[in-house]
């Protein structure tokens, strides 16, 4: 006979005292964790936040094919692309620290609030140690901050509103794209062989964080050349037909139409600008020009013929002749059949240069990758020798001011390199009034511990 | 003076785009009672006809070019227009260079059958449901039409240029006697004016002069009566709906080289035309076109510099600002009928 005791009570009692202790240990792991996500498997797994719908989606595609061969390269597979160029040898193609690289995608969709809300997913539930990607500053500024918060490392993707790195800098975010001063200093020595000292601009400029600064650094460096600026007027984003804002420019008396429009935007008021015959004109004894401060090729490819001979920036093109370039260009061309684009290649830079930074540290608490990407010097990623300034998380290297081209061969080479202006030229104090004076402060890092 | 000519002008070819859509909306809503929320997406549906005769012209086979390279270093590969090759580079290229106004060809079958499958396939199972399920219903329709453009087009803006003979602008400040060069307007945008006065025109001719547009008007005005009176109002229409659709196609295609176009310009210009057709009198097709040239016209002045500055933003809101005046004084619109969404 067999006396049991069991009681509903009882075996309640003994359930929940025993589920505590198993649960015990697992809350004090993770909280024992040193910094958020810690990776422990064998494995390691990055975030790309790209825009895989909306108007950018295009780009986004063009970032996530580089961002996907970044990967094959630092787990071995491939040629190696710019791992065989690239200054710093930490990497063996073994994956980062004996750990595999895997990767999940998010959807920024070019809002701050869905590039957010995927962002945190891609922390929270997937676990991911760095967010790379995006194609606008103002996702970049939300994504950035989030990561900071959260103790993440954030490789901001295509982003080129001054306060990416100005007012809105923070210690976990880091930027390889330039920026609009960047575009501004580069621009004017060329506009100033172009086109003279004496010219009157009108600017139109998209109604958003990044129009702003662009065309305050336009209008700053042209201004010191000597022009004048005769208006500025800001144009809704995405407003598809801009002749209502070209118009005046005709009666305004400038001769020079500066378009602080990027994607969709930029495609449309350059062909309108065009269609109202405003190249063809002549104002004040000089033919009217058009400036386009930021290239994109994707967006060169959308213009057409409008772009022949129209001035403007980029980060890096695939024409570039160093052996980075070529040896990116080579990867990516063969596997996708088409040249990558400069977002495309800033992504792909940003993930080897973060696997860098975690090899040479020797871990992966974002404190330490702070520590190893400020004033990182390097050579071998396609704009010669560049270093991560420290003080503000900007990257400085060699720009490219672009013109669209006068008998392109293919729809690849719509644009030329003009000139490359040598990284000294484009240079800035860190507590430069556009960004963000002396108050703007990258904060403490956050390891997220 | 000149400014406000060229805001005229400008408001012209906008109000041109907002009047042909505004046309279709209520002749959908005026026949078969449907909001069509579906109707930007067959406008955008008609930009890409221009976009795919323009592929179909620029079908082409690959020939190797040895004195050139690509950017890998291969040697290029040129592409090679059949069009070309059957009629000479001249002729092949002309024909390629007239690709838009040859969409018109491909556009009118296209947005009449589409039109057709949409309301025999979608849209006639909601007719007596509320206007709200309609909504729904047109709204989810025009958001999976768009993802299956962008899935075949891509999500960039595609260039589709008007003909070189009218791609140009002329001085039309010389005509009425100013200066050179002071108003200057761009030959397609004229283009597009006429070709839309044109099919307004139309629309209301075969409605006004025809049999079949009699009984149409007929069975807008007393649906139950004409169908007492044995007549098939129903299948008449159904292709209004087919009209309607091809009028926004036209209205799409033709404007490709204004804007170029994607995926997403017809959610654009959809709530706008919504706007036009309230602010013109629910079911009021001249309403409709006299709202569209207004509010575009109004909306090329709000974007003036000189307003602007009284007035910061206000070239965003006129439209809406118009509508809610319109809408306090005269609650039916400009030219709306009684009994009209009134029950």
């Amino acid at each position: 006979m067999t006396n049991s005791n069991l009681t509903r009570r009882g075996v309640l009692k003994t359930g929940a005292v025993t589920g505590a202790g198993l649960a015990l240990p697992t809350i004090f792991t993770s909280r024992a964790s040193a910094f958020t996500n810690e990776p422990t498997g064998s494995t390691v797994k990055f975030g790309f936040n790209v825009p895989q719908t909306g108007p950018y989606a295009e780009e986004g595609l063009d970032e996530l094919r580089a961002q996907e061969l970044a990967v094959e390269h630092l787990n071995g597979m491939g040629d190696g692309g710019m791992l065989q160029t690239f200054s710093s040898k930490a990497l063996d193609g073994t994956g980062i620290l004996g750990k595999k690289v895997e990767f999940v995608t998010g959807d920024t969709q070019t809002k701050s609030d869905a590039a957010r809300a995927s962002a945190k997913s891609m922390i929270e539930k997937d676990g991911v140690v760095m967010i790379n990607g995006g194609s606008s500053s103002g996702v970049a500024v939300a994504v950035q901050g989030l990561c900071q918060e959260a103790g993440i490392i954030f490789m901001a993707g295509l982003t080129h509103s001054n306060d990416t790195t100005g007012k809105d800098r923070k210690a976990n975010g880091f930027r390889h794209f330039f920026n609009a001063y960047m575009s501004g200093a580069a621009l004017a020595p060329v506009l100033e062989k172009a086109y003279g000292t004496e010219r009157r601009a009108y600017h139109l400029t998209a109604d958003y964080t990044w129009g702003y600064t662009q065309q305050e650094s336009i209008q700053a460096s042209t201004e010191a050349l000597g022009w004048q600026t005769v208006n500025n007027v800001l144009t809704p984003v995405g407003a598809g037909d801009f002749s209502s804002y070209i118009t005046p420019v005709l009666q305004s008396g400038a001769d020079v139409l500066i378009l602080n429009h990027y994607g969709g935007d930029m495609v449309n008021s350059l062909t309108q600008a065009v269609q109202f015959g405003l190249r063809d004109k002549q104002v004040n004894g000089k033919n009217f020009e058009i400036v386009v401060p930021l290239y994109s090729e994707l967006m060169a490819e959308g213009a057409g013929a409008n772009i022949k001979g129209v001035y403007g920036s980029m980060n890096w093109n695939w024409q570039l002749q160093d052996p980075g370039t070529k040896a990116f260009v080579k990867s990516f061309g063969e596997k996708y059949g088409r040249p990558p684009s400069n977002s495309a290649h800033t992504c792909y830079v940003q993930t080897l240069l973060y696997a860098d930074a975690v090899a040479r540290a020797g871990s992966f608490n974002p404190c330490a990758v702070v520590e190893a990407l400020e004033d990182f010097d390097f050579d071998g990623m396609g704009n010669g020798p560049t270093t991560y300034r420290g003080a503000d998380h900007q990257c400085f290297k060699d720009v490219l001011v672009m013109k669209g081209a006068e008998n392109p061969t293919t729809q690849f080479d719509v644009l030329e390199i003009v000139e490359v202006t040598p990284r000294a030229q484009v240079e800035y104090a860190p507590d430069h009034p556009m960004f963000g004076g002396a108050e703007a402060s990258l904060g403490e890092c956050n390891d997220g511990a | 003076m000149e400014a406000i000519i060229l805001q005229i002008l400008n408001g012209l070819d906008k109000g041109s785009a907002y009047a042909l859509i505004a046309l279709g909306l209520t002749l959908i809503f005026g026949t078969l009672g449907v909001v069509n929320f579906a109707h930007g997406a067959l406008f955008m549906i008609g930009a890409f006809c221009a976009v795919i005769m323009q592929r179909l012209l620029g079908l082409s086979f690959e020939m190797v070019d040895e004195t050139k390279t690509d950017f890998l270093g291969n040697p290029l590969k040129v592409q090679v227009p059949y069009v070309e090759s059957w009629f000479g580079p001249e002729l092949g290229g002309a024909i390629i260079n007239w690709s838009v106004p040859l969409g018109i060809a491909l556009a009118i079958p296209v947005m009449i059958v589409l039109g057709f499958v949409m309301e025999r396939g979608l849209i006639k199972h909601f007719y007596k449901r509320p206007h709200a399920d309609q909504i729904l219903v047109t709204f989810g329709l025009a958001i999976v039409l768009q993802e299956i453009i962008k899935y075949f087009f891509g999500a960039n803006p595609i260039q589709t240029g008007a003909p070189d003979m009218l791609s140009g602008s002329f001085d039309f400040g010389t005509m009425l006697g100013f200066d050179p060069n002071v108003i200057i307007y761009p030959l397609w945008r004229l283009v597009y004016f006429l070709f839309a006065l044109f099919i307004i025109a139309g629309v209301f001719a075969f409605l006004q002069f025809t049999t079949f547009g009699m009984v149409v008007r007929a069975g807008m005005a007393d649906r139950e009566t004409v169908g007492l009176l044995g007549i098939d109002i129903d299948r008449r229409f159904t292709i209004m709906f087919g009209l309607a659709a091809a009028v926004a196609g036209l209205a799409g295609v033709m404007y490709t080289p204004i804007l170029a176009p994607n995926y997403h310009m017809g959610m654009d210009f959809l709530v706008l035309s919504f706007v036009v057709v309230v602010v013109g009198g629910m079911g009021s097709l001249p309403g409709a076109v006299a709202a569209g040239f207004l509010l575009g016209i109004l909306q090329s002045f709000a974007s003036m510099n000189e307003i602007k500055s009284i007035i910061p933003g206000i070239d965003q809101v006129i439209i809406y600002l118009v509508a809610i005046v319109i809408l306090l004084t005269r609650p039916r619109g400009l030219m709306g009928r009684k009994g009209v969404m009134e029950d």
